[in-house]
């Protein structure tokens, strides 16, 4: 009883609390630098799309639209056409990166691994239409970051 | 040296005033200014991250990056809001905050207005802080402004008259309303300071000015996870700036209030060879600067508390207890052979 | 031209330069002070019309800053700025004033009002008239000394030769007080209200229960 008394008069319980904050301040920081120090990314990090291409540079999407009907966004739009060799390839194929959520479902579906989500997400758009992009540019990112694609399906594979 | 006295006796009344006055509103705004860095990175620090620091080395450039930011931001007066009192709002609020600096002795000497109902000017002009904010939310013509509005009001309002009391206590001990006689009272040691004789009053004034400040925990005026941002959410620019320093300028003044008052001013602890070689200018801003950390810290700490629980607290918590201290002062004046460490 | 001369302005003889400042300090402050009291009556929005009630409170004290008469000055605006017209302001925030509905008994009204307004100024004026008043008749307030404190004059006075007076009036205010609350508090048993009280006063234990319960032997493998 008159310990609970001299415990709410003299505020104790309050300088308790002051106490934990007071021992944070003094505690070591863990922030990360953003720009100059970054944190390692798990190889199933999800971030902008790329389409990837087979070794003899032929591509491997064959325009089976299963990302575009599996897409929870509605974010990718696919059209095809029969090329001269017979094949069935895209004549477009646009994401708008303002409606995808990242989910990844389209790579799951893809079932000769052309579309990919790759580890870059440092990017922006200057302009409102800059929001979708389209076949070439997705080509273009595979082909640049090829390497680092494949070694994150590399490390994930066993688990897949 | 002479011939500089020499000068500034001969300036007009009014421009000597005015240099005084920018002597302390200058200071008072850096000091503002750099009290919102400290702000971010006291709080920073308490959740184990660094706070700002990219603006300038270690972040120290970064109040003036904001001022710059705020200072070329747009004003937006909103549809059907009251122009007028829109724009005097944010003034009301600041104008009390540097107003009442005026009687703060900052030494023994060292005070622009050494008035003799110091303390009670104080209290007016705290008082009257209140109505920038009841201006600001009733002129945005928004209903969440309007309702930090009133509940800044109903709450400064509460606090004040249990500040008053403790204030109360304070001149009884000191015998005197003036600020620079409640610190005289208070000289020869941190045993004579009036923190322990008055230690209920004290901490009565201090959590009764972070309610008067509208400050975490009792910043229900803003309270932005309810009201977004209380009184001030249709202010842009330099009129938020504006609020943003009344804010940070009031908590500054109760601190340096609470050290005059409480903490033996610019009296050192102890009258002995390494505390008396540091100059009382140093002990006032030092005390001032733990008891501004105080609010940081306070606001890193604790939960917003809910609305009727201020109401309780400033109600049936605090001046009973005010009024029970001051009739102990009384008692203890006169008729207890404790008399002299009551004043 | 003589109320100029022997206005407030006067009281501090010093040197020619501080009574042109308290002068102007003084026109200023009255100026203000009544152009403010016209805008209370005439704006048209009651909230503005309590602002500019604020800033006549406001001069008011600053002219009685003028008097020497600091504790009553800082108690105006303490009181009255402070708290009256912070509450003030609270209720007329509140209220959603219909113009247009206020105008309509104005005539109905007009009547009567004008009735009282020169019955009023009769008065006023018959009292002034009477030959009591004007500063022939109130003595000159004698410039104090710099350690003059009206707060203890004030204090002096009050506690021994009218404390009887000041206790009576503080036993008025008391029941003032009472009679309010007795008036306005009614209780409404039926809303659910939480009681802070009961919410500080809860301990652990008075909610807690740690229980031991053996583990069950259907999960161990």
């Amino acid at each position: 009883m008159f310990k609970r008394i001299f415990n709410t008069w003299f505020l104790l319980e309050l300088v308790r609390g002051l106490g934990v904050t007071g021992g944070y301040f003094f505690r070591k920081k863990f922030t990360i630098q953003y720009p100059d120090e970054k944190t390692p990314k798990s190889p199933r990090f999800r971030g902008l799309h790329a389409l990837r291409r087979y070794p003899n540079g032929e591509e491997r999407c064959i325009a089976c639209k299963l990302c575009e009907a599996v897409c929870p966004a509605l974010a990718i739009t696919i059209e095809s056409e029969e090329r001269d060799d017979g094949t069935r390839r895209t004549t477009r194929y646009d994401i708008d990166l303002f409606k995808c959520i990242y989910c990844g479902f389209c790579e799951e579906a893809c079932p000769v691994d052309s579309i990919v989500l790759t580890d870059l997400h440092e990017y922006h758009f200057e302009t409102g239409a800059s929001g979708t992009i389209s076949k070439l540019d997705l080509l273009r990112i595979g082909d640049t970051h090829e390497g680092a694609i494949a070694r994150a399906r590399e490390a994930d594979a066993e688990y897949r | 040296m002479t011939w500089l006295l020499a000068f500034w006796a001969e300036l007009p009344l009014i421009v000597q005033l005015g240099v005084k006055i920018f002597a302390i509103i200058g200071p008072l705004m850096v000091a503002v200014a750099y009290y919102t860095l400290a702000e971010r990175k006291v709080i920073g620090y308490m959740h184990v991250r660094i706070g700002p620091n990219r603006v300038g080395p270690r972040g120290l450039l970064q109040p003036i990056a904001d001022a710059v930011k705020l200072m070329f931001k747009e004003m937006i007066v909103p549809t059907n809001a009251d122009r007028y009192l829109f724009i005097i709002a944010p003034i009301l609020a600041l104008a009390p905050a540097l107003g009442a600096w005026a009687v703060v002795p900052f030494t023994d000497t060292l005070v622009l207005a050494d008035i003799n109902a110091s303390l009670l000017y104080v209290l007016a002009l705290t008082s009257m802080g209140v109505y920038g904010v009841v201006v600001a939310g009733w002129a945005s013509n928004s209903k969440y402004a309007f309702l930090g509005a009133m509940r800044s009001a109903a709450q400064i309002v509460s606090y004040e008259i249990a500040m008053g009391f403790a204030l109360v206590g304070v001149l009884m001990a000191a015998g005197s309303l003036n600020l620079r006689e409640i610190v005289l009272a208070q000289s020869g040691g941190i045993h004579q300071w009036f923190f322990i004789p008055l230690f209920p009053l004290f901490l009565v004034y201090l959590i009764s000015g972070v309610a008067e400040t509208n400050r975490s925990p009792f910043d229900v005026a803003e309270g932005e996870s309810e009201i977004v941002a209380g009184f001030h959410v249709e202010y842009s620019g330099m009129g938020f700036a504006v609020f943003f320093l009344a804010e940070y300028a009031n908590m500054l003044l109760i601190s340096a209030l609470t050290v005059l008052m409480f903490l033996g001013g610019w009296h050192a602890p102890a009258q002995i060879p390494p505390f008396v070689w540091v100059p009382g200018l140093f002990w006032f801003f030092g005390k001032l600067a733990v008891v501004a950390f105080l609010f940081l810290w306070f606001r890193a700490t604790f939960p917003r508390y809910r609305y009727d629980q201020i109401m309780r607290l400033g109600w049936k918590v605090f001046i009973p207890v005010t009024l029970v201290w001051i009739t102990v002062i009384g008692v203890a004046k006169f008729f207890t052979p404790f008399g002299h460490w009551f004043g | 031209m003589r109320a100029q001369s022997r206005g407030p302005a006067k009281r501090m003889l010093s040197t020619a330069k501080t009574m042109t400042f308290l002068q102007l300090i003084f026109y200023i402050f009255a100026t203000v002070l009544v152009g403010a009291s016209l805008m209370v009556i005439t704006v048209r929005n009651p909230v503005r019309a309590a602002l500019f009630l604020v800033l006549a409170f406001f001069s008011a004290a600053c002219l009685w800053l003028t008097l020497e008469a600091e504790f009553l000055a800082i108690t105006l605006v303490l009181v009255y700025v402070g708290a009256v017209m912070v509450l003030f302001l609270f209720v007329i925030m509140m209220l959603d004033v219909n113009i247009a509905q206020m105008r309509a008994g104005f005539a109905r009204y007009l009547p009567l009002g004008l009735i009282v307004a020169v019955v009023m100024a009769g008065e006023l004026t018959l009292v002034m008239l009477s030959g009591e008043f004007g500063l022939d008749h109130a003595p000159r307030p004698v410039g104090q000394a710099a350690d003059y404190s009206n707060t203890r004059a004030l204090g002096e006075v009050i506690y021994t030769d009218y404390v009887f007076a000041f206790e009576l009036a503080a036993l008025i205010l008391l029941v003032a007080i009472i009679a309010a609350i007795s008036l306005t508090l009614r209780r409404r048993p039926q809303t659910r209200t939480q009681s802070p009280q009961k919410q500080v006063r809860v301990r652990k234990q008075d909610r807690l229960r740690v229980v031991q319960m053996p583990t069950s032997q259907q999960d161990k493998p």
